[in-house]
């Protein structure tokens, strides 16, 4: 495309104020070859209708803020190029969450979910300063790295049906942090977490659709880290029935 | 501060929306023909030691059909889930993580041996 074409995009509107239901509004921005979709709603918020709403922060795929849906697919709007689509690019919200606004959903149940599953390192023992650091080999960084990429973006929840179908799930960024943190050396809160992650609202409800790790922007892979907390889950099962006495891996 | 959102409603044919999500569908579909052959086991274990209802069972039209319709349905749930075992069995050795393919590509072999021993047995 030439440097003065233009582009258009239809819009996602919804003011709760005005709108008994959402409308789509077009409209023409300029094209150019190293914009992505949130220059172009940026162009649109500066140059054409300030009333725009939609939240974004770093532009370089670390916060995890300017998650949208673009032609039906969940996108970090600052890394969707424009140059990547044809025709109309339909901008909308996440979809399986709440709409506040134009594009702006309100993600209360992923942060409710998070701390359900206690996203954070819990050490297995509480030391003074004075003992120094939590030192950790570089094999054991790497049971659990990938799974510490996760920028909390949403994109996972808004490509998986289950949660769509059941909101009651815990959903996939949630338990791979929780997974992050079971595998992680230093901490010592498996048995707290797992009263949430293998209750029938966490691992087992999900099938395994695998569409949490296509949209991942950083390459958790969540699917995967879901199957390996069922396994682990299950392993556990066994040996506490098969061992009542004795001491649940680790 | 309350405001009115909007709850957008699930599409009844989700799973028409991508080529993985059919593909996932279908995967879930091939289990009602796994449970079918399951059942045909269980079946043919009962007349295991009658080896004329044995056979007859094994070689009446129903069966033959049934075997026939269920076999690639079979076939592509057990194809699709070796695939996914990497996901599910992740290894390291050291540092580095196992191969993928490695993990799945021990399933084949396990699936190709074991087979290979019932047939060896059934002969």
């Amino acid at each position: 495309m030439m440097a003065n074409q233009t582009i258009s995009l239809e819009v996602f509107r919804y003011h709760p104020e005005t709108d008994e239901k959402p409308r789509y509004q077009t409209y023409q921005v300029p094209f150019h070859e190293d914009w992505v979709v949130l220059d172009a709603l940026n162009y649109i918020k500066d140059q054409v209708d300030g009333t725009l709403t939609y939240r974004w922060s770093c532009r370089m795929g670390v916060c995890g803020s300017c998650g949208m849906m673009v032609n039906g697919d969940p996108k970090l709007t600052c890394a969707a190029f424009l140059k990547s689509y044809s025709g109309p690019i339909r901008v909308e919200p996440l979809t399986n969450f709440p709409v506040i606004r134009d594009l702006v959903i309100n993600f209360d149940d992923f942060l409710h979910k998070l701390k359900e599953v206690k996203a954070w390192m819990i050490p297995k023992e509480e030391r003074p300063l004075a003992q120094g650091e939590y030192l950790q080999t570089p094999a054991e960084l790497a049971q659990f790295k990938q799974y510490s990429m996760c920028i909390n973006c949403m994109l996972c929840y808004a490509a998986c049906p289950v949660y769509g179908l059941e909101p009651k799930f815990l959903g996939p960024a949630a338990i791979a942090l929780a997974q992050r943190y079971n595998l992680d050396s230093r901490d010592g809160a498996k048995d707290e977490r797992a009263e949430i992650v293998s209750s029938s609202e966490g691992i087992w409800e999900c099938t395994f659709v695998g569409e949490c790790t296509r949209v991942c922007p950083k390459h958790v892979d969540p699917a995967g880290a879901i199957q390996q907390a069922k396994v682990i889950n299950t392993q556990d099962w066994w040996l506490a029935f098969l061992m009542p006495w004795g001491k649940k891996s680790s | 501060m309350t405001t009115k959102e909007y709850h957008r409603p699930m599409p009844a044919l989700w799973w028409l929306h991508n080529s993985q999500l059919i593909l996932f569908m279908i995967r879930e579909l091939t289990s009602v023909f796994v449970a079918g052959y399951a059942v045909f086991l269980i079946v043919l274990i009962s007349k295991v030691n009658d080896d004329r209802a044995f056979k007859e069972t094994l070689h009446c039209p129903t069966a033959l059909v049934f075997q026939i319709i269920a076999l690639p349905f079979v076939l592509f749930h057990s194809v699709t889930w070796f695939n996914l075992t990497p996901k599910a069995i992740v290894l390291f050795r050291g540092e580095e993580r196992v191969n993928p393919l490695m993990i799945a590509g021990g399933h084949y072999v396990l699936w190709v041996l074991v087979s290979g021993l019932i047939l060896l047995v059934a002969v």
